[in-house]
């Protein structure tokens, strides 16, 4: 695990304080896996000193070039939104444990299902799924049309299904609304989001193989402080910790 | 000798900095980014008799140059720990102080027996001043007499020698210095965290599940330093001071003031490794102010008054 100080070549608003940041730098090339996350620091001139785990959107190995996607709402993550091309990030990583594709093995359609800002790791899955030979579908779940991001680039990928809350883009409802006729086809299901949402996607799934990754508030992201842990009937521990043991665990292991 | 070397009861240690109890671990994730034997000692993290769980998250919350905590304590009690994380620890040689936690005067007692008795532990540290439990904790470390009453019993029982880590959440900071002192303390551990809390504006409820939390950070250095200043100057007690210490400044700023040994704490998730970086560091400050030995800038501070702050 290391440290690394990546340069800004862009960091671009693209939805509704939802930012695209794109670093690059030497350390990227160790960023492989897929739902693995950065520990990204604000910078040393704020006062906000702890670490914004943000998951890893997009990587582009040749160019050295990693993209995060955030939502600017808290004021450290404002302060990120600030900052400009050619700005030096120090960020830790890559941290967690990613995806497992493993289970591609056996099965030939995948099925991802993403809310708000749990979207981005989807997409680098996608594609790393698309390029195994994987029939790939995304539902994807935004409040509003202001809100959705990056419904094109996933289309490249692979058939992309959309709901808001409030019905002004694609269906209007939650993402287990549009969930009912896809698990039909019993695909092996990748979901990032809140809590409550992979709660429901769960439900829905049941009988299915697939992953959770979760989301929470961390301290230091390399799972010393015990702030992000999580409880569990599956280890003798009672709990597993979101950033070191996770942020993906496999459906049915942690208790939500 | 090395210039950074300081000794304090049972602990030996090649420089003053240790990482803090509960941000550190058991050291076993912080070994994977360097290697822990340039440490000067290691603080590890709360052990109560049986495991425990920890408050529901969320568990931390940011603030203004600091953050708030309430994990709870969660650890997989004293057995485990000395069966597991303790002899991970070994090949770094270096001296380990154990905190020990409790609801009651029996489990603290009971945890002290175990823990001491490892040949590994050089020292224990004893827990009256976590604000984030129901029993026990903070309870034993805001009232003169049950502070004073449990150093004595657990120091009967205990093999090492007993730092008493001290609350700020009290009115006088020296008169519980001097309580544990009389009660036979080797040491104090100096500051805790300061009780704090956090709302959403939005919603109104608080950011922690557990409602309040213990602030930490370099919001509270401040504060560190003025109660390690004033109790050093009342007891002859060594101190391990933390609070807010994140730089080697910070670190010569805290001895100075009266502490013999530093320990780091939320600096550790700002930059996993601050501790190494600070010890590095600690040699050509000294060489700025052309004092040889650290441990000459203990309690400097004091000497330099005439007439002490705290007693005017």
């Amino acid at each position: 695990m290391k440290k690394h100080l990546l340069n800004i070549t862009s960091n671009i608003e693209i939805a509704r304080n939802i930012f695209e940041m794109k670093l690059t730098g030497p350390g990227v090339g160790s960023m492989t896996t897929p739902g693995q996350f950065l520990h990204v620091s604000v910078g040393n001139q704020s006062s906000k000193l702890l670490r914004r785990p943000l998951s890893i959107c997009d990587v582009d190995l040749e160019r050295k070039e990693v993209t995060l996607l955030y939502r600017a709402q808290g004021e450290g993550t404002k302060q990120l939104s600030h900052k400009h091309e050619g700005e030096v990030v120090d960020v830790l990583g890559p941290l967690g444990n990613g995806f497992e594709l493993a289970e591609m093995d056996k099965n030939k359609h995948a099925l991802l299902i993403g809310g708000g800002i749990g979207v981005p790791p989807l997409y680098y899955l996608g594609k790393h799924l698309k390029k195994k030979g994987i029939e790939v579908t995304f539902i994807l779940g935004y409040q509003s049309i202001e809100d959705s991001f990056y419904i094109e680039k996933f289309k490249e990928i692979g058939e992309t299904i959309v709901t808001t809350v409030d019905g002004s883009l694609g269906i209007k409802g939650f993402v287990t609304d549009a969930m009912m006729n896809v698990v039909e086809n019993e695909p092996v299901i990748y979901s990032v989001g809140p809590a409550i949402m992979l709660k429901a996607v769960e439900e829905r799934a049941v009988g299915l193989r697939g992953y959770l990754s979760l989301e929470e508030r961390m301290g230091c992201g390399i799972g010393a402080c015990f702030a992000c842990v999580c409880p569990t009937e599956t280890r003798e521990s009672g709990y597993v910790k979101i950033c070191s043991d996770g942020p993906v665990f496999k459906m049915g292991e942690v208790v939500l | 000798m090395s210039r950074l070397h300081v000794s304090l009861p049972g602990l030996n240690m090649k420089n003053p900095i240790l990482p803090a109890s509960g941000c550190f671990g058991f050291g076993k994730e912080y070994a994977k980014w360097y290697d822990l034997s340039v440490l000067g000692g290691i603080t590890i993290k709360a052990a109560t008799l049986e495991g425990r769980f920890g408050n529901p998250t969320p568990r931390v919350a940011e603030t203004e140059s600091g953050m708030l905590n309430a994990i709870g304590l969660q650890n997989p009690g004293v057995m485990k720990i000395l069966e597991n994380e303790v002899p991970a620890l070994e090949p770094y040689n270096i001296p380990i102080l154990a905190n020990i936690a409790g609801s009651t005067e029996e489990e603290y007692i009971e945890v002290t027996r175990q823990i001491s008795s490892s040949p590994q532990v050089s020292a224990v540290e004893l827990n009256i001043s976590c604000p984030n439990v129901k029993e026990g904790g903070i309870q034993f470390g805001t009232h003169y007499k049950s502070a004073a009453d449990l150093t004595r019993k657990v120091k009967a029982v205990s093999k090492k020698p007993v730092y008493v880590k001290l609350s700020p959440n009290v009115s006088n900071i020296v008169e519980m210095a001097q309580a544990v002192e009389e009660a036979g303390a080797d040491g104090l551990s100096m500051i805790n965290t300061l009780v704090g809390m956090k709302l959403d504006w939005r919603t109104g409820n608080p950011i922690l599940a557990n409602k309040t939390g213990g602030l930490s950070g370099p919001a509270i250095k401040p504060v560190a330093i003025r109660m390690i200043y004033e109790v050093s100057q009342k007891i002859s007690l060594p101190i391990i001071g933390m609070g807010g210490v994140s730089t080697a400044e910070d670190v010569l700023e805290m001895m100075s003031a009266g502490a013999s040994a530093v320990a780091v704490g939320t600096a550790n998730f700002v930059n996993p490794y601050v501790c190494p970086e600070i010890i590095e560091q600690l040699p050509k400050l000294l060489d700025e102010i052309g004092v040889e030995n650290i441990s000459e800038m203990t309690g400097r501070s004091t000497k330099q008054w005439r007439t002490p702050l705290s007693s005017r």
